[in-house]
């Protein structure tokens, strides 16, 4: 299992658009990707999971990707985050 | 009948009602066994309605930009997400549930789901679920919505609300204005109306039920108030004033070539207010020599997210280019008080109009700040840029935010990046605290911008959105008068200039008044420089500062009323 642990550094929180973005770039991949934020666990591939999270600017976000493809899985999204200016 | 709501987006119209409401369909709960024929029908279900909503997310891109396809794009991802489709997938296997009842009930779980969240976006967003689900639905049933897209004649549209790919089908040759149940001035069809140029009335939680189709509806999207089947006296009355209207606006068309000079050949400057680069069209179109207020809020208000520095710089750039070498004044963020964003959570305060707003939560949050100063900087190449700042109460919040726009400047000059020399930094006043202080101020700011609105209700202390003490907004009173002498006096003493951008700038009786008083600059909407060429175009500035001597000595709003009325009686 791969993790990733970031803080929201968008003005806006974690809201539709970058939600639908990330939902997208998950959904390419066969590993099971879950978000962890709030207390709460959300499927990464769910746009409707992620935005119910309600996540906010500043807050910590986690992502644990497992599978067979995890490794690519957890690079291009963090990349996505990077390019996206979320983290 | 009469109606009230908010005024989404003005004009005045009448025309006949069209109702436009989908009841909910009936379909049958549970299936007969054949799981994977309803499994099919809903795959089918989600590729139409995929298909319907690529086609409307292309139309409204070529249509009005990739701005406003960007709500579809996230509509698709919606439609395509896993979990609406696995649940409900698992309720036709499992519970033997037809495949609308199955997708009803899943969708409903996320719409209360996000209806009940604390953040008011994301309460929006149940809409656009909700949106999806009814289309997914229909297709299921294979049923035609009342489609907006078939409306062939000149109507006005009355419906609970509309919906984002609704606001989208709409046909601005067909669809003259229209009324819905719920909405406020920051809900998407109030938005869209604004952009489409289509007077609205949202908010007025009846309509749908009071109309039926065919009504004849004066819809008078200024005043915020619908009359269904007005009485022919009504009637009568919009017909006439709409009429009026149109031979007013030939007449003064004659103005629109020309400066505005008074008959005895002082020139004043008539400047527009707008709110984004679009309304450059009709500020050309009514001879404008200049933009007075250039209101940023609303680049701010129309967008899911805090508009980058980019979108800034390409809409100031727009404004700046626009108006070639003729002056533009950009107030900083003004935000707060009843202005508020859907993605910039602020706390609720007890007085929001006394509270954290406009340039103290811009001081405080130099994030947000120095993208709009950046932008601005950037963009001061392509005109006559003037930055102005909103709610300045003290020298020292001036100074510091002065300071900070200067800073940002030798930043971007670090950069390479090219930066205007002439940039005017001015302040609105709107705080009696400076409009006492003028003179002080003067020595400072490069120049003062009145805005009536606040100055009134903070000179009055009459919260200008409690009805109960509407009385009490008195544009005329003495009180008033003698503060913005003050500011004119203070301003040319130091040879500065002052402007004034409130709704009383573009007010008949207040502009002799405000002539009198040497007022440089009058902003006011675009529609309204015309008439008030028109009116100063018939004024002696030597008469009416004998006018505005006298109604300085008088003791009441009602009486400089008169005092006014009386004066351009007998100029006729």
């Amino acid at each position: 299992m791969k993790q990733l642990k970031f803080v929201i550094a968008d003005p806006a929180g974690l809201h539709a658009r970058p939600a639908s973005v990330l939902a997208k770039e998950a959904g390419r991949f066969q590993s099971d990707i879950k978000v962890n934020a709030n207390g709460r666990i959300g499927n990464l591939k769910s746009v409707l999971g992620i935005m119910s999270l309600g996540i906010q600017n500043g807050q910590t976000v986690e992502i644990s990707v497992e599978g067979a493809d995890e490794g690519d899985a957890i690079a291009a999204i963090e990349s996505l985050l990077a390019s996206e200016g979320l983290a | 009948m009469k109606l009230s709501g908010i005024a989404a987006s003005q004009g005045i119209v009448i025309g006949k009602a069209y109702r436009y409401e989908n009841k909910p369909l009936s379909f049958e709960m549970h299936h007969n066994g054949d799981s994977a024929g309803e499994i099919e029908r809903l795959d089918r279900a989600f590729s139409a309605v995929s298909k319907d909503i690529q086609a409307l997310s292309e139309k409204t891109r070529l249509k009005l930009g990739a701005d406003h396809a960007a709500i579809f794009e996230a509509h698709l991802e919606i439609l395509k997400d896993p979990s609406l489709r696995w649940e409900t997938l698992q309720r036709i296997n499992d519970e033997k549930e037809s495949a609308a009842n199955a997708f009803s009930k899943v969708s409903q779980f996320f719409i209360d789901m996000f209806e009940n969240m604390e953040d008011a976006y994301m309460r929006e967003r149940a809409a656009d679920i909700r949106d999806i689900s009814a289309q997914v639905v229909n297709a299921i049933c294979g049923v035609n919505l009342k489609s907006i897209e078939s409306i062939d004649e000149e109507v006005i549209l009355i419906a609970e609300d509309l919906t984002p790919s609704d606001t989208a089908k709409l046909d601005k040759n067909f669809v003259k204005g229209f009324a819905t149940n719920i909405g406020g001035r920051t809900s998407h069809s109030a938005i869209m109306a604004r952009t489409l140029e289509i007077p609205a009335i949202v908010g007025t939680n009846t309509v749908l039920q009071d109309t039926s189709d065919g009504d004849i509806i004066i819809l008078d999207a200024v005043k915020g108030e619908l009359f269904i089947n007005p009485s022919p006296e009504v009637k009568a009355e919009y017909i006439k004033a709409i009429h009026e209207f149109e031979v007013q606006k030939k007449r003064r068309q004659l103005f629109a070539g020309l400066e505005t000079l008074s008959l005895d050949g002082v020139h004043v400057e008539l400047a527009a207010n707008i709110g984004a680069p679009k309304d450059l069209d009709k500020v050309l179109a009514n001879g404008a020599e200049g933009i007075g207020l250039y209101r940023t809020e609303f680049l701010y208000m129309d967008q899911l997210e805090v508009p980058s520095e980019e979108i800034q710089y390409e809409a100031y750039k727009k404004v700046l280019e626009g108006m070639g070498p003729k002056p533009v004044v950009i107030r900083t963020l003004d935000i707060g008080g009843d202005k508020k964003l859907p993605y910039l959570p602020l706390p609720d305060e007890l007085n929001p109009f006394l509270g954290h707003r406009a340039i103290r939560l811009c001081l405080d949050r130099l994030d947000l700040f120095e993208t709009q100063i950046r932008a601005l900087l950037r963009a001061s190449v392509h005109g006559n840029l003037k930055i102005m700042f909103p709610m300045i109460a003290t020298i020292e919040e001036f100074n510091r935010a002065k300071a900070f726009v200067l800073k940002i400047k030798d930043k971007l000059k670090a950069e390479g990046i090219a930066v205007s020399e002439n940039i005017e930094i001015g302040i609105m006043v709107e705080i009696p605290s400076t409009a006492v202080m003028a003179k002080q101020f003067a020595k400072v700011v490069d120049f003062f911008s009145i805005g009536t609105n606040d100055l009134i209700q903070y000179t009055f202390a009459a919260d200008r959105m409690n009805e109960q003490v509407a009385y009490l907004y008195q544009p005329y009173h003495p009180a008033l008068l003698s503060l913005i002498q003050n500011v004119i006096q203070a301003s040319h003493e130091a040879g500065k200039w002052t402007g004034m951008c409130g709704e009383m700038a573009g007010d008949l009786i207040a502009i002799p008044l405000l002539l009198g008083l040497g007022l440089d600059e009058f902003s006011m909407s675009a529609s309204s420089i015309l008439q008030a060429r028109e009116l100063i175009s018939g004024l002696k500035q030597s008469e009416v500062k004998a006018l505005v001597q006298k109604a300085l000595e008088l003791d009441s709003n009602e009486a400089v009323k008169q005092l006014v009325e009386a004066f351009l009686e007998n100029q006729k």
